[in-house]
């Protein structure tokens, strides 16, 4: 992917979102707060970080967009007004508006067959494949 | 008759010349009605250039020249200054302004050139008009007035004293040396502040030139630079400074307890107090609001003990008048009220409390004599988390500046925990450490080696758990949140202007920024004025600055005053408002409109009055009457309509 698509991403993230990525001073405020921190590879002010470097592409790859709860902690205590959970939120939509199947039901592994429910596995079929 | 003008274009190196086609305009501009020569040359302002302004007004008998160079703002001066000495009126010299306004925002030379000719037009239209005027001389009353006597207010008062001259400092607590006195030790020496402090209180508080009224505030100020007339509120203080000793046995009797303001609510005062033993003047005061006798109940225990029968019950607040040729403003800072961000939890956690409240606890003069311990039992905290940017350049929920200060004094409160509590760990989480000043760096540094942890990342949320307080923050150099249980947490709260000095400010009509900061007159050149002749400003009530900032702005706003005070009269600019009283009805719009309060109708006469000393020559009053009966020296209706009609 080269670096202009890269930055047209970071736009579209940006207009979809409505926040600017280039307001962030990297203080971390967000992570500090995020209840679900630990988990999230990358943690917000990092996803920030790769945008403001101009690679979307990597944090559209990273699983840290899906794990966001929307709780809206970050945006709230953020000291320059960046609300991170709409820039997750931006990321997944344009991941799902993308139309490509992300899962397949031919190489979906045993063991997740066996543990997740049901339900779950035709909500996402419907959901993330074409 | 037609004056003769003379028209000079400065090139201005490339500035002017690189777009404005010098020679065309020349050309041009002595067709102008009028124009009897008209000059260009490279730099005017140079001396061969002033040089050749002069000699051609004395070779042509010039009555009157345009210079179409800079901003007036630059050289209006320098070129008048020339014209005078060619015995031409200063008041008949204009500029035409085609760098900042014609040049430098094109790079069409046929408009540019173009413009540049009406702007050229429009200027000798305008001194075909102008008068000869004449500089008004005002007398000085040569005594100053410094409100606020912190350290800023303090040395600006002892350098005018020192110099000879009276001053009268007001302050609006019972004693001097303002948050100074509050503090513990200062960075990056850690020379103790009281003890360097109190030599400058004690000296301000004998000082033979100084009147010292404490417990004071600025009521009103009237008049002009060079004589204002000055109101002082006395607040009663129900204790005669005269015979009281400040011996303090009232303050052992007095049965009344109130949180103690100077100690941040961490101990309690009596009603019947003094904030600090080393205060100057050295007089207790009462608390009215919480003295028993005062509010009415049975009490007068003081007066009782006191052995110089300096209780005062019936004292009343009294009305001090003074006249005055410079007022010095320091009204200096207050701390942001870090309860506003309520994630941090201060006032709800008993053991998260603000850096002036952990400067009291290093204080020997402290709630704990100097021994660190927490407020909630006392007992001494093994591990403190020192929350840098609490408030500070948070546009969400604080003020957006960088308060400058607090990332030097969290390293010393850090660094001073250290010392006191040896196997203590002191843990810094900041955004970003700013050091620039002499040995900053070096400090910061000292921190870290003694072992003071930093950690990259704003905290977000504090709460209790048990007796520890947790801190929630992050490392952003690693990516990771972290969750850190401590025992006590510090806030490095911004710094905000003190509300009693923005509100005299805007009392007084100088202007103030956003967030309530004075403004000085000019960013970098004349940093310790305001924009209102007479006032001048120092310490943290103009922007966060540290105490030898505090001091070296306070002694700058003192060589102002003095070097106004070393003239023997004030000249004022003769552009001013005059009225012709044969139209005027005295409706007062005029009078509404001046911002300088230079213009008043006489109840008597029914016609407006201008003050010219007072008037700054701004044409407010000109547009807003009706019947066009005030007019500006040299900006009659007349010549401005001519001035657009070129």
């Amino acid at each position: 992917m080269s670096s202009q698509d890269n930055s047209q991403l970071v736009s579209q993230i940006e207009e979809l979102s409505g926040q600017r990525v280039s307001d962030c001073y990297q203080c971390g405020c967000c992570t500090a707060g995020c209840p679900v921190g630990e988990l999230m590879d990358p943690p917000p002010s990092r996803a920030i970080r790769l945008l403001q470097l101009g690679r979307a592409q990597e944090l559209l790859a990273s699983e840290g967009i899906w794990v966001c709860a929307s709780c809206l902690v970050c945006g709230t205590r953020c000291p320059r007004n960046v609300d991170y959970a709409k820039i997750a939120e931006a990321c997944r939509a344009l991941i799902l508006r993308a139309k490509r199947s992300q899962v397949d039901p031919d190489v979906v592994d045993d063991q997740d067959l066996q543990d997740v429910p049901q339900q779950a596995f035709i909500a996402s079929f419907r959901k993330f494949s074409v | 008759m037609k004056r003769r003008i003379g028209v000079f274009v400065c090139h201005c190196g490339i500035n002017i010349a690189g777009v404005v086609k010098v020679p065309e305009l020349v050309e041009r501009a002595k067709n102008i009605p009028g124009v009897v020569t008209a000059l260009d040359y490279v730099y005017c302002c140079s001396d061969p250039g002033q040089r050749l302004i002069r000699e051609t007004i004395q070779k042509e008998r010039l009555e009157g020249i345009v210079v179409a160079c800079c901003s007036p703002n630059l050289h209006e001066a320098t070129f008048r200054k020339a014209a005078a000495e060619a015995g031409l009126n200063p008041y008949l010299c204009e500029i035409a302004n085609i760098r900042e306004q014609c040049s430098w925002v094109t790079s069409d030379r046929d408009a540019a050139t173009e413009k540049a000719e009406g702007i050229v037009r429009t200027m000798v239209a305008k001194v075909s008009h102008d008068q000869p005027l004449v500089r008004l001389g005002v007398p000085i009353v040569k005594r100053a007035l410094v409100v606020g006597a912190g350290i800023a207010g303090i040395q600006a008062a002892l350098d005018i004293a020192n110099a000879g001259y009276e001053v009268v400092l007001v302050e609006k607590e019972p004693s001097i040396g303002g948050h100074m006195a509050q503090l513990s030790e200062t960075f990056p020496t850690l020379d103790c502040s009281q003890c360097i402090l109190t030599p400058k209180t004690v000296e301000a508080g004998r000082h033979p030139k100084i009147r010292l009224l404490t417990y004071s505030e600025v009521a009103e100020v009237s008049g002009f630079v060079g004589n204002f007339r000055v109101k002082i509120r006395q607040k009663p203080r129900y204790v005669d400074l005269d015979a009281c000793t400040g011996c303090g046995i009232c303050l052992e009797k007095c049965p009344v307890r109130v949180e103690s303001v100077f100690d941040r609510n961490l101990t309690r005062r009596r009603a019947i107090y003094r904030l600090f033993p080393q205060a100057v003047p050295n007089k207790v005061v009462i608390d009215a609001q919480h003295c028993r006798q005062l509010q009415g109940k049975k009490c007068g225990v003081c007066a009782k003990v006191c052995p110089a029968q300096a209780i005062r019950y019936d004292d009343q607040e009294r009305i001090v008048e003074e006249e005055v040729g410079a007022i010095v403003l320091a009204t200096g800072y207050e701390l942001f009220d870090s309860r506003r961000l309520g994630a941090y939890g201060l006032g709800v956690v008993p053991d998260v409390i603000d850096s002036l409240a952990f400067e009291r606890i290093l204080s020997a003069s402290g709630p704990f004599a100097g021994e660190v311990r927490r407020p909630s039992d006392g007992r001494v905290p093994k591990r403190v988390v020192f929350v840098q940017c609490a408030g500070s350049r948070d546009s969400n929920q604080g003020v957006p500046y960088c308060s400058k200060i607090c990332c030097m004094y969290t390293a010393k409160h850090a660094l001073l925990y250290r010392h006191r509590v040896h196997d203590g760990e002191a843990v810094v989480c900041y955004i970003d450490v700013r050091t620039p000043g002499k040995g900053f760096e070096e400090f910061y540094r000292r921190a870290t080696d003694e072992g003071v942890q930093y950690l990259r990342g704003k905290v977000s949320k504090i709460f209790r758990r048990g007796d520890r307080v947790v801190v929630w923050a992050a490392d952003t150099l690693a990516g990771k949140k972290l969750e850190i249980e401590a025992d006590m947490v510090v806030l490095a709260s911004a710094v905000v202007p003190n509300p009693d000095g923005v509100a005299l400010a805007r009392r007084l009509k100088i202007p103030v920024d956003g967030w309530g900061f004075l403004s000085e007159a000019h960013p970098k050149l004349r940093p310790v004025e305001t924009l209102t002749a007479g006032f001048f400003l120092c310490g943290c009530g103009q922007g966060p600055k540290d105490i030898p900032e505090t001091v070296a702005q306070a002694s700058g706003a003192a060589a102002k005053v003095l070097a106004m005070f070393g003239q023997s009269e004030l000249y004022h600019e003769p552009v001013t408002a005059v009225v012709d009283e044969e139209i005027c009805v005295g409706c007062g719009n005029c009078e509404r409109t001046c911002a300088y309060e230079a213009v008043r109708v006489d109840p008597h006469r029914g016609k407006a009055v201008v003050q010219a000393v007072m008037c700054e020559g701004c044409g407010a009053c000109s547009v807003a009457c009706p019947a066009g009966a005030i007019n500006l020296k040299n900006f009659t209706k007349q010549s401005l309509t001519e001035m657009v009609d070129v």
